[in-house]
């Protein structure tokens, strides 16, 4: 088990390495503009210029402006946004973190519900309505643009239902769970919502599409011969084992998420998270932020493929050998 | 591989009164967004891409401005027409600069299509492509491409997007004697398709895995069949089946990144329009002229709708065993 | 016969299908008394596992359609709710599949399966049933069985998994094990010892066993009596000796004569039952071997019955002794001896 961790600890770290020199590669080694200008953003002047090329040793090789650039990133955290000039790129992300955290996790909570719901109730009652009107509503799920599903709740809950039904909803924006819990549940409640629809649609119909490959698999006739009652057949044997792979999907979209993949939805509600950041570095082309961020992102991702790696090793007994 | 069971799935597909309604619903939407220059020129007699900030239309046989003054708020700046459900003039109101929001979103929706198809099958077929050498080849080129692919879906698409789109936007693209400009609508096409190869890719490549390992395969290399053969007769045709169930619901994804890339302003450059940049442009409008904003979300959802539906029905037909 | 454990009466399995309705089963009939062991053999797509399943009402197809009769100990199991045939299931009639590779939840220990079971039907704890269930696997042979109770299935060998299987079948001391095919996936060594432990646990347990199979070797090795399947209806019935030594059913005849022999004349190569097995989908009006009997004349064009002797009349008074055959009653022997001459040919 310890050798099987510090495995799945060395590949994270050399997949990390990986990504970063990609990430660095699409900023500083593409042909074209010259990248000193597209750090310093729009219109800088030939002082700023001078400064980021020196800074990022862009008149030296390659190797050693990779080397430089991390050493920005991670020891000294000292990457500077050119065009917000002095602003710390680091310390922004990690205040933005907590944000994102609360935004996922509650979304992760609603979808894996909603998803287990549908997928299991569909699968359950194939042959009915029931299977196709659900399914039909996860595709539905899976089609909304989730920015434009946000605007859509907005204007309902934020002007045309404002004053009757949704007069209880707060304005845009983020509540710190630690300033006063109740007002962070609200203010995330619909962009919980908001992110947790297309989850669910994808993990419903994925679930669904399992369970039904499940409930065709031998060990359910073994299950029914014993005198096992329906409902346990269900939920203990075809379940247990349609999870499986729900998990490590998981893993990857959770990861994805706090990595700043919520941002649109960030975005569309106001909430100063990672992808919010990201989406003002775009605003004004503000590439070390952007960089970070992506780079940041990956972190997590990776992060949560090998938590997901562990699990699904206590998951699958036949994952455990191999 | 015989006309056979491509015609059984074809007859599977056709029987399939969900995926059918999808044709039919993606065929409307189509055809209409062909149809954008002439409900532009002869039914709304305007050009939606020229702003028309000062021009006047009829309503109900009153002439009225396009861009009201603002009556709302402090009473600064304009609020445009809303929708006066009359197909020849502003159907669906105008934008900010007067444009008649209807034409845009015409207009709009052939970009979206064709980024959305074009990318798609960019996808498939580079994705096709590796995941086939990767699998057939096996050994080190196989733990090469594999890993790359890995290391590439690692990156949230999104983001990914975001880098390329940020630095393709800034400088253009020139790979040999190909030369993309910035604002071309092959920037945002190249990089969607390009996003999502691992996606398509693992699975082809793990199909390919499991077929070399098929007796048949092996008896076919075993007779010192050229591998150009092999691919040609026994791996691309049973792979195929894999890469089309793909298509269409790769275009319904690319149609919503493409969209939302464009609603973060990284996607389709003005004064080209789409879906995503005509959302995009109804966000300050949205509490006042919420059709700006409605109708394009609307057109992208139902086309991904009958887009997936269609999709499941494909799988369906040419996987009769994933039901 | 005394009382029958099990009667089946007219039993009959209709799928309804996009190119019409397909009998799967077509007026199955026979009797099992307690403690003894039937076989049923026939080839794929005879009928033989669809109608086990369908005693226990184990289809699940929504096209399936199940009538005729199932006694059980008095009882008909096709008129009992759902949930007084969970009671029935696994507690007085188990069953057994073919495949144990499959036949377990992939993510629970040996133990947890076996506990389900004896905890499905009896109110044990949980110390209780797992206590049983290292006892059963003692005794289907598994070695150690304290410590390969905690095993995932994919820990054990294929071998070690239909003994598994059999334990958790046996768990309740049930009245009727029904076996589908429970040796053809295993290699041939471990078939022996399967079958042997059958015989074995058929002693102490007392239950009466229904084997299906395709392996005439494997009826003669464990069963008292044998009923033969084709295309979906018995073609033969009757003690094992006497189906043995005096087949009628010039199927039977092929089952048998396909089956290498120890002892007797060499032969050169197998002979071997021509044309293929029957599909459901192209029954034929009348005699379902018909199409590829050698023997095949006018009359059977019109479906023989199952009897003593279908022709009239009747042979040495026994009437266990039953097939379905317009040949007449008397010289089958020589028929059978004369058509095996023509098959070398």
């Amino acid at each position: 088990m310890l050798l099987f961790a510090v495995r799945r600890l060395a590949s994270a770290v050399l997949v990390l390495f990986a990504i970063s020199v990609l990430v660095f590669l699409i900023f500083f080694a593409t042909p074209g503009v010259d990248p000193a200008a597209r750090i310093a953003g729009r219109n800088a002047d030939p002082a700023t210029l001078a400064q980021v090329r020196h800074s990022f040793g862009l008149d030296r090789p390659i190797p050693i402006r990779y080397a430089l650039m991390m050493r920005h990133l991670f020891i000294s955290r000292d990457l500077e946004s050119f065009v917000n000039r002095g602003a710390k790129v680091i310390p922004q992300i990690v205040q933005a973190t907590p944000v994102t955290l609360s935004l996922v996790l509650g979304a992760a909570v609603i979808w894996v519900l909603f998803a287990v719901l549908m997928g299991t109730v569909a699968a359950w009652r194939r042959g009915t309505v029931a299977d196709p009107l659900i399914m039909l509503a996860g595709v539905v799920g899976i089609s909304l643009p989730v920015y434009w599903l946000g605007e859509v709740v907005n204007l309902i809950t934020q002007s045309r239902l404002h004053g009757s039904v949704f007069s209880w909803v707060p304005p845009l924006g983020y509540v710190s769970l630690t300033d006063d819990p109740g007002q962070w549940a609200l203010h995330l409640l619909f962009p919980w919502l908001t992110l947790a629809v297309l989850y669910a649609g994808i993990y419903a119909r994925l679930l669904r599409s399992e369970l039904v490959a499940n409930l065709n698999e031998d060990y359910v006739r073994t299950a029914r011969a014993k005198g096992i009652s329906e409902r346990r057949i269900l939920i203990r044997h075809a379940l247990r084992c349609s999870l499986i792979p729900i998990v490590s999907l998981f893993g990857l979209d959770f990861g994805a998420l706090v990595g700043g993949a919520a941002l649109l939805t960030e975005v569309v509600f106001g909430l100063p998270g990672v992808g919010k950041l990201t989406y003002d570095a775009l605003q004004t082309v503000d590439l070390p932020m952007i960089m970070a961020t992506v780079i940041y992102a990956a972190f997590f991702v990776v992060l949560a493929n090998a938590v997901v790696d562990v699990l699904y090793a206590r998951l699958d007994p036949r994952a455990r050998h191999a | 591989m015989s006309a056979g069971p491509w015609r059984i799935a074809a007859g599977h597909l056709a029987r399939n009164r969900a995926a059918m309604a999808g044709v039919a619903v993606f065929v409307v939407i189509a055809l209409a967004c062909l149809a954008a220059p002439l409900y532009a020129e002869h039914v709304a007699h305007t050009d939606p891409f020229r702003s028309n900030v000062s021009g006047t239309t009829v309503v109900d046989g009153r002439t009225v401005q396009v861009l009201a003054p603002s009556s709302t708020g402090l009473g600064l700046g304009v609020t445009p027409i809303g929708p006066t459900w009359d197909p020849g003039h502003y159907f669906l109101g105008a934008d900010n600069q007067g444009r008649d929001v209807l034409a845009r979103l015409l207009y709009g929706g052939r970009n979206s299509l064709f980024i959305g198809l074009i990318s798609a099958l960019l996808c498939c077929l580079i994705a096709t492509a590796v995941g086939v050498l990767a699998g057939y080849a096996g050994g080190p080129v196989d733990a090469l491409l594999s890993r790359t692919l890995d290391v590439v879906w690692s990156i949230p698409v999104y983001l990914l997007a975001i880098c390329l789109s940020v630095i393709l936007l800034t400088s253009g693209l020139r790979l040999g004697p190909i030369t993309i400009s910035a604002g071309s609508l092959w920037v945002p096409i190249l990089i969607i398709a390009v996003v999502y190869v691992p996606y398509v890719a693992r699975p082809v490549r793990g199909q390919v895995v499991a077929l070399r390992n098929r007796d048949y395969i092996q008896a076919a290399i075993g007779t010192g069949a050229s591998d150009v053969r092999v691919m040609r007769r026994d791996v691309l045709p049973n792979i195929l089946p894999t890469a089309i169930v793909f298509v269409p619901i790769m275009m319904a994804l690319d149609m919503l990144t493409e969209s939302a890339l464009s609603f973060l302003s990284v996607g389709v450059q003005p004064p080209d329009a789409s879906w995503g940049t005509i959302i995009n442009d109804g966000l300050g409008l949205l509490y006042t002229r919420p059709a700006v904003t409605i109708a394009p979300g609307l057109c992208i959802a139902a086309t991904a709708v009958a887009l997936n539906v269609l999709g499941d029905g494909v799988r369906d037909a040419l996987d009769p065993g994933a039901r | 016969m005394p009382e029958p454990l099990l009667e089946v009466d007219d039993l009959r399995v209709t799928f309804r299908t996009r190119r019409g309705t397909v009998t799967a089963v077509d007026g199955l009939s026979f009797a099992l008394a307690a403690g003894d062991t039937l076989g049923i053999v026939g080839e794929s797509g005879s009928g033989k596992t669809v109608s086990m399943l369908s005693i226990l009402k184990l289809i699940r197809d929504p096209n399936a359609r199940i009538s005729g009769r199932v006694l059980f100990r008095g009882r008909n199991l096709l008129e009992l709710t759902d949930r007084e045939l969970r009671d029935v299931r696994g507690r007085d009639i188990a069953m057994i599949f073919q495949d144990p590779m499959t036949a377990l939840t992939p993510v629970y220990r040996v133990g947890w399966h076996i506990a389900e079971q004896i905890r499905a039907h009896e109110k044990v704890s949980r110390q209780a049933a797992r206590d049983r269930a290292v006892r059963l696997l003692a005794e289907v042979g598994i070695p150690e069985p304290g410590r390969r109770v905690d095993n995932y299935p994919h820990e054990f060998s294929g071998g070690m998994r239909q003994r598994a299987v059999i334990a958790m079948a046996l768990a309740c001391n049930p009245a009727l094990l029904i076996a589908d095919e429970p040796t053809t996936a295993l290699d041939v060594t471990t078939q022996a010892q399967v079958l042997d432990l059958m015989r074995r646990l058929r002693e102490t347990h007392g239950s009466a066993i229904v084997v299906i199979t395709h392996d005439m070797g494997v009826v003669s090795e464990i069963a008292d009596r044998v009923l033969v399947m084709y295309g979906g209806r018995a073609v033969e019935r009757g003690p094992k000796r006497e189906v043995f030594r005096r087949p009628r059913h010039p199927y039977t005849w092929g089952l048998l004569d396909s089956v290498p022999r120890m002892a007797g004349p060499r032969v050169r190569r197998l002979p071997m039952i021509p044309g293929t097995p029957i599909g459901p989908l192209d029954l034929p009006a009348g005699c379902g071997f018909a199409p590829r009997c050698r023997l095949r004349h006018q009359a059977c064009e019109v479906r023989p019955e199952l009897a003593d002797a279908p022709t009239g009349g009747t042979r040495n008074g026994a009437s266990e002794h039953v097939d379905a055959c317009w040949l007449p009653a008397e010289g089958r022997a020589a028929l059978r001896e004369r058509s095996r001459e023509e098959s070398r040919g």
